[in-house]
């Protein structure tokens, strides 16, 4: 059957479109499959005993009076397991001679860090075995926990696992003289120090411990009731568990099935294999019943990773006329007490985006990750790279005030002008495309900088008690990770290339599988979108399946905003090879030379005729087969693996308005603008809630959160209490718009928008804090500058004693919400 | 065991329950609810919000015995017929959910919140739900879905929307 092709409107492109998603229609009715839903008949609960010690020998486990509780099935130690001798992986060792302990499912001899696992009871229910947990007695001998950094390096420092013979975990160097991308920091230096029309600013940086806080709790299922044993897991990496569950346990990879179902949240914080996996692998084979593990939110926040925790020391050298000569990094990472799947390499991460969007001629990065006796650190949101924006972002500013420049003054003066794009940095990277200038001059005209600078002049003049600061953070980041080959260059122990296959249905609907595994991101959506534009085909005719390694059996997963810049080019190019079979039965059928057809909005047609068949008429044609060329298979089906050429490089120009009352210490973000450029945006509405949700993580770390220990190395926010996650009432409305210059690293010019909020945000609000207090004689205030360390700031710079009043370390973010401090009587209570 | 007798969703139950258990575990566990979910376990997220007799309350701060003789109203029980909720409508319209997970808490929340405040401000709306706690959305198109919900439920506004009391019971 040939159809006429008639002259149709053409249909209006999908990308671009602010399509509302498809995921929501079960998600806004409760039909939905996070994995602590899934619960096969038979299935056994476990709960881990966790040590309350940061350091200690383990001397003894009681278990017998666990044992006799109700429901109990057993309780086990790693040696009643075998266990004893399994690792978990780290797949990044950064160095050669990097120093790697065995990091156990349940700790034997010694616990690392509290919340560490010692025991695992195994119960009829959940409640069953978190009761018996609490009957376990485990006989502990406490020894010195390993807190601090810099005192974890010193000499004849307390060891955190004494077989390593140091806490130094490896030291990694990015020197552009050594590599030949640059000049040599210690030449800028001893110049710029010789020289009296040159300064040298110093400083130091501290970035707290973050806890990315997804709100759905870690959980998993193991099923051995069938031939492949069946993982579900609230992951944002199921193959790499896979794989690695596969490697750890030594089981056989195809015997093992993962599946993540409904993921609720991850932002990094869902990248591990965990101890606790492998417990319910190890005991669902013993067992061989279902078994399941749930943690709680306390058991989360101590024992799931953390993000952050660095000091920074940077050093930048200049011109006095401004222009920026070398800058030196040297960063000390806390790993915590053993190494998470990628934890040594975060920090890594960070290293080539130090010299951001500026033309810097020398840079050195130095990093010594530590261990200490604290829950490990790993992935969250950014990892590496919104420590990095912000140190170059807060010494853009330190170095505008010791020029007396106007900051954006300095940062236009330094930046790459878009017309010397493509731009290889001095950290050896190229920059393909972007536009410092336009994104800034839209956000400038949003915010309504100089009228804002008024204010901040007539505020300062009148020594208002509410101070009024600008922000500035012009960033950019690397995203779509990776290169495999510049993976591999890296030492990290895996490509960076994505999986995708389409299959045309024998009735023209089209099932797309992609290996990136969403947890909130909206692919469905978007990857719709994307194969509609591509395939011609409606919207609605697209599924997007994911997220079970039967399903899609291939894929590296989620992270490093990767998934569209990535995954989504590999169904571009499993799109493009449906197509090119396509038209071979095309041209079979319509007796025409393939080169005489073209292909447009979902049909052929014969060039200069109106003859023309439909993808959905040729995939019927293949599914019947009764009719094809001979020389292939009858199936449009494609597989693709694309492993991208390049990182992609958003970037854009944030700009705070943050008033600070200078009696309370109170502050209030006014206003927010962004102005974001993530190239080609395939769902402007998809784009737009990844900007908020990345700004509100990247403000939660300037005003709100901090993981702090005590001096035994106790967590003291161990429960959404004490870590004070931003609610509604903490925020504004933020202003934000996107202009585009497409990447031309990828066909579809897009560059990744996961991560750009939160790396940008953080010095935007941290820079305009001390932009309202620095005339105030206030030099810096640590994150997150709460209304306590501003106001002890305040005294402090004006010679006042701050004695009186206690340092408050458990709950130092306290987001106030609609506690109004100025007038308690109208506090709300919930 | 204590006897809870209970209607969720419009449907009656009675069982037979620990007197401990919690009403979001009764929901989930005995019930198969689980559109109702557990983010913490010292009552800040939100996550388990659902509506007990007309108001909105976190279900993980509830014992199941307490719901005794009451009406629970869950995210599977809000919309009607077939027809979503002007709430839920207006989640999915302004992008206001990310993973889902606060999403049915934020619902139900949101639902009570105009029961007592039909027009709130944007400020209301912010401090109205600043019990429920959402990790991907920075909020602001949660405020804009129920600033939107409002307006689609004020009286009058359109004739197939079901007024917010016959469904949510309100909150007053
Ligand atoms: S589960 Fe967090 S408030 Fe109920
Ligand atoms: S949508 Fe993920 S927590 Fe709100």
């Amino acid at each position: 059957m040939t159809t006429t092709a008639e002259p149709t409107t053409t249909p209006s492109p999908e990308v671009g479109k602010a399509r509302v998603r498809k995921e929501d229609a079960r998600l806004i009715t409760g039909r939905t499959r996070y994995t602590d839903a899934i619960t096969p008949q038979g299935t056994l609960h476990i709960h881990v005993v966790r040590s309350p010690l940061a350091h200690a020998k383990v001397l003894g486990v009681d278990k017998s009076e666990a044992a006799a509780s109700p429901g109990v099935i057993g309780v086990y130690t790693a040696a009643d397991l075998g266990v004893e001798s399994v690792g978990l992986p780290c797949a990044w060792p950064i160095t050669p001679d990097m120093k790697a302990p065995q990091r156990p499912l349940l700790a034997s001899s010694t616990v690392h860090f509290a919340g560490e696992g010692v025991a695992v009871v195994v119960a009829r229910s959940a409640a069953e075995a978190r009761d018996a947990a609490d009957l376990v007695d485990v006989d502990y001998e406490e020894l010195e926990p390993v807190l601090d950094m810099e005192a974890a390096l010193a000499e004849g420092a307390t060891l955190v696992h004494p077989d390593l013979g140091t806490n130094e975990n490896a030291t990694w160097v990015l020197d552009s003289g050594e590599a030949g991308t640059g000049g040599r920091i210690g030449d800028a230096i001893a110049a710029a120090e010789a020289d009296p029309d040159s300064v040298v600013v110093k400083r130091r940086f501290r970035q707290q411990r973050l806890i990315p806080a997804f709100m759905e709790p870690r959980s998993c299922v193991v099923d051995p009731s069938g031939e492949q044993l069946t993982i579900y897991a609230a992951t944002q990496v199921p193959h790499i568990l896979r794989t690695m569950t596969t490697v750890t346990m030594g089981l056989n990879e195809s015997k093992v099935r993962v599946i993540a179902p409904d993921v609720g949240g991850g932002f990094g914080g869902k990248i591990g294999v965990l101890p606790e996996e492998m417990l319910c692998v190890a005991l669902a084979n013993k067992l061989r019943r279902p078994v399941k593990w749930t943690e709680t939110r306390s058991e989360s926040m101590l024992a799931a990773h953390h993000g952050r925790d660095q000091i920074q020391d940077i050093t930048i050298t200049a011109k006095r006329d401004g222009t920026v000569t070398g800058l030196d990094v040297h960063l000390l990472a806390d790993m915590g007490a053993y190494l998470g799947l990628v934890g040594p390499g975060v920090p890594i991460l960070g290293a080539f985006m130090y010299n951001a969007i500026y033309k810097i001629p020398a840079l050195k990065f130095s990093c010594t990750n530590v261990f200490t006796t604290k829950t490990l650190t790993d992935a969250y949101r950014g990892a590496g790279r919104p420590e990095a924006t912000f140190a170059i972002e807060r010494i853009m500013d330190e170095l505008a005030v010791e020029l007396g420049r106007d900051p954006m003054d300095l940062r236009k003066q330094n930046w790459i002008p878009h017309e010397e794009f493509p731009f290889t940095t001095v950290a050896g990277l190229t920059y393909d495309s972007g536009n410092y200038e336009q994104a800034t001059a839209q956000a400038v005209e949003m915010f309504d900088y100089d009228g804002l600078r008024r204010e901040q002049e007539e505020r300062r003049r009148n020594n208002d008690p509410v101070q009024l600061g600008i922000g500035i953070s012009t960033f950019t980041e690397m995203c779509g990770i990776a290169p495999s080959r510049l993976l591999g260059s890296l030492s990290y122990g895996a490509g960076g290339w994505e999986a995708a296959s389409v299959r045309m249905l024998a009735t023209g609907k089209v099932e797309v599988t992609t290996g990136a595994s969403p947890h909130g991101q909206g692919h469905e959506t978007a990857f719709s979108q994307i194969v509609a534009d591509q395939l011609g085909v409606p919207f609605e005719d697209v599924e997007i399946l994911h997220g079970d390694t039967q399903v899609s059996p291939k894929g590296l997963d989620t992270y490093g905003s990767r998934s569209l810049v990535v995954g989504g080019i590999a169904v571009v190019k499993a799109v493009d090879k449906v197509i090119a079979k396509a038209r071979k039965i095309a041209a079979h059928l319509l007796e025409a030379s393939e080169d005489d057809l073209e292909f447009a909005d979902g049909t052929f047609t014969v060039r200069g005729t109106d003859k023309g068949k439909a993808i959905q008429e040729i995939a019927f044609a293949a599914f019947v087969a009764h009719d094809y060329p001979e020389d292939m298979e009858p199936s449009l089906d494609a597989d693709a693996v694309y492993d991208p050429e390049n990182f992609s490089y958003p970037h854009g120009t944030h700009l705070a308005a943050v008033e600070i009352d200078t009696e309370t210490g109170r502050v209030h973000l006014r206003k927010y603008v962004c102005v974001d450029d993530v190239g080609t945006v395939i769902n402007p509405l998809i784009v737009e809630g990844q900007v908020h949700g990345g700004l509100a993580q990247g403000i939660a770390q300037a005003l709100f959160e901090e993981a702090n220990y005590d001096e035994q190395g106790t967590l003291v926010n161990g429960t959404l209490v004490d870590y004070t996650l931003p609610s509604a009432a903490d925020l504004p409305n933020f202003d934000t718009a996107v202009v585009s210059t497409p990447a031309t690293s990828n066909p579809l010019g897009v560059k990744g928008v996961g991560e750009a909020g939160t790396i940008a945000s953080t010095p935007a609000i941290v820079n305009g804090v001390l932009d309202a207090l620095r005339h105030l004689g206030v030099r810096d205030i640590e994150m997150p500058t709460t209304s306590q360390r501003v106001w002890r700031a305040i005294q402090e710079a004006q010679g006042r004693s701050t004695q009186q009043t206690p340092v408050d370390t458990h709950s130092p973010g306290a987001g106030l919400g609609s506690i109004d401090p100025n007038n308690p009587q109208e506090e709300e209570v919930q | 065991m204590a006897q809870v007798r209970v209607t969720v969703d419009g449907v009656n139950y009675a069982d037979d329950v620990e007197p401990r258990t919690l009403l979001v575990h009764y929901l989930r566990e005995r019930l198969g609810k689980t559109g109702t979910l557990v983010g913490c376990d010292t009552s800040n997220c939100g996550a388990c919000t659902v509506h007990l007799n007309g108001q909105s309350v976190k279900s993980c701060s509830v014992l199941a015995v307490q719901a005794d003789g009451g009406e629970v109203l869950t995210i599977e029980g809000l919309a009607r017929d077939g027809k979503l909720h002007p709430m839920q409508e207006a989640f999915n319209e302004h992008h206001a959910l990310q993973c889902g997970y606060c999403t049915p808490g934020m619902i139900m929340q949101a639902v009570d919140l105009l029961g007592d405040n039909p027009d709130p401000d944007e400020r209301e709306v912010r401090e109205g739900i600043e019990g429920n706690l959402c990790r991907c959305t920075g909020y602001q198109n949660i405020v804009r879905a129920v600033q939107s919900a409002a307006q689609k439920m004020k009286p009058g506004a359109a004739a197939d929307t079901p007024a917010p009391a016959s469904v949510a019971g309100g909150g007053n």
